[in-house]
């Protein structure tokens, strides 16, 4: 499977899946425009809080090329961010006190400079995530260390698996996934990541294989734990329950599924504003991997930017960026329906 | 061209129209069902898949929708959500064949 720009499909383009997100909630389904839901609950223009998280993007290379992926991330995506991009990120971190710094793909081990870069961040004394697909750590023998590496260096790991069985995780995520999940889980159990009193995190994300809302994630973080420690032996710490975003491949599977205007109008219809008070976007700063500057990770492969003068990493100040409005669109319904959803899980 | 059957699938999301000709008894049905479906002594995902077995032993292809989704979102897999559908043919099968029992006594009853 190939990446939707590699294959030149029009869906790569942000303009036009703009275009197609609005065209089916809008004109076709007759449902209110995001920021008119978000101005019924007084949430519009939606203002940011302090930023508690730099969640930066090193790039859109990965190993795997998941069917649900909002990067379009694969093994023919070349685009890594570079050293002295990684050096901009180091100097705005040091202008501000954000206190985690989570670091996103792609696969972000692929860059050569990630271990630079985590030893960078760990020395500025910031919590550090890092989103590990897992696969890559049995991937090839230079890998097979980032478990120590990580350890090291205090690093929360949060690592992606559908499904706590083999078929519905490689039917979103490849074949021969789930194998490979499940060794990478062991070898960071290991090493004491999500073992009681380690006080290495393990965090653990479910998104739902297919075109329906994930249900409650103390039910589902029950069940996966039950079910991989009963099958594998396997332990970890919380299960963050994450909603697909019509966003990328995702949109690219929900139209050419069928499932487009069903998922959009439950999307809509599930409307909370409790979680639309907390989404991810009011405190974090996204930076791409050529160091431009967003509200969140799904802005960024949209191409929608900060409404800010600052939009690029060589130009940040805090203060300006704290004056900035959240930039919204049709996507962000994905984010606030039900229990909401985050990089972190559920918002309510 | 509009298809004309007995049920359409869009009317599963009516379903709280029903109130709208006898809201007190409405209200309090779906209070119940709200109620029910809470995670209790039993998880909600257990919860969900007793209803689509139930769905299935009475045929209700809106419930089948609805639990086929419900099962899903609380995190069943396929082989958990056909356990269960198994369970509602054995009961339903079962039901049928103790029957047979009775069936016996009557033709021996009646029988030299």
């Amino acid at each position: 499977m190939k990446s939707l720009k590699a294959t030149g499909h029009q869906l790569a383009e942000p303009a036009f899946q703009l275009t197609v997100l609005r065209q089916e909630v809008v004109d076709t389904l007759h449902l209110p425009a995001f920021h008119e839901k978000l101005r019924e609950a007084s949430l519009f223009p939606l203002a940011p809080v302090a930023p508690a998280v730099l969640q930066i993007n090193v790039g859109k290379m990965c190993n795997q090329v998941c069917k649900h992926c909002h990067v379009d991330a694969g093994p023919d995506r070349k685009e890594i961010m570079t050293r002295e991009t990684m050096q901009l990120c180091l100097d705005a971190l040091a202008q501000t006190d954000i206190p985690t710094v989570d670091l996103t793909g792609g696969a972000p081990e692929m860059n050569p400079d990630f271990r630079w870069f985590v030893e960078q961040i760990h020395a500025l004394g910031r919590h550090i995530i890092v989103r590990c697909n897992l696969t890559i750590i049995v991937a090839n023998k230079k890998y097979h260390d980032l478990p120590e590496f990580f350890k090291a260096h205090g690093v929360e790991v949060v690592s992606s698996l559908p499904f706590y069985t083999a078929a519905k995780t490689d039917s979103q995520r490849g074949d021969g996934v789930f194998e490979d999940s499940i060794r990478a889980l062991k070898m960071l159990n290991a090493v004491g990541y999500g073992q009681e009193g380690s006080g290495l995190v393990l965090n653990l994300v479910y998104n739902p294989a297919g075109a329906f809302l994930p249900g409650s994630q103390k039910g589902l973080q029950e069940q996966f734990k039950r079910m991989l420690f009963k099958d594998h032996g396997i332990v970890f710490n919380s299960l963050f329950a994450i909603t697909n975003i019509p966003v990328s491949r995702y949109l690219d599977y929900l139209i050419e599924s069928g499932n487009y205007a069903g998922y959009m109008e439950k999307l809509v219809n599930a409307f909370n504003p409790v979680a639309a008070a907390g989404v991810m976007c009011r405190n974090t700063i996204s930076v791409s991997w050529d160091g431009f500057l967003y509200d969140c990770d799904f802005n960024q492969m949209l191409d929608l930017k900060v409404a800010s003068p600052v939009r690029h990493l060589r130009d940040f100040d805090a203060a300006t960026l704290a004056a900035r409005t959240v930039v919204v669109n049709q996507h962000c319904y994905g984010c606030t329906a039900g229990s909401g959803s985050s990089c972190g899980g559920t918002t309510t | 061209m509009e298809k004309s059957t007995y049920y359409n699938p869009a009317d599963l999301a009516k379903f709280g129209n029903i109130t709208e000709w006898q809201s007190e008894m409405g209200r309090k049905f779906f209070d119940y069902y709200g109620e029910v479906f809470k995670e209790g002594a039993l998880s909600e995902r257990e919860k969900a898949l007793i209803a689509l077995a139930v769905a299935h032993a009475v045929q209700c292809p809106y419930c089948i929708d609805a639990y086929t989704v419900d099962s899903m979102q609380k995190g069943a897999d396929e082989a958990q959500m056909m356990e269960a559908v198994h369970v509602a043919a054995a009961i339903k099968g079962g039901a049928a064949l103790v029957h047979g029992v009775q069936m016996m006594n009557k033709a021996k009853e009646l029988s030299m």
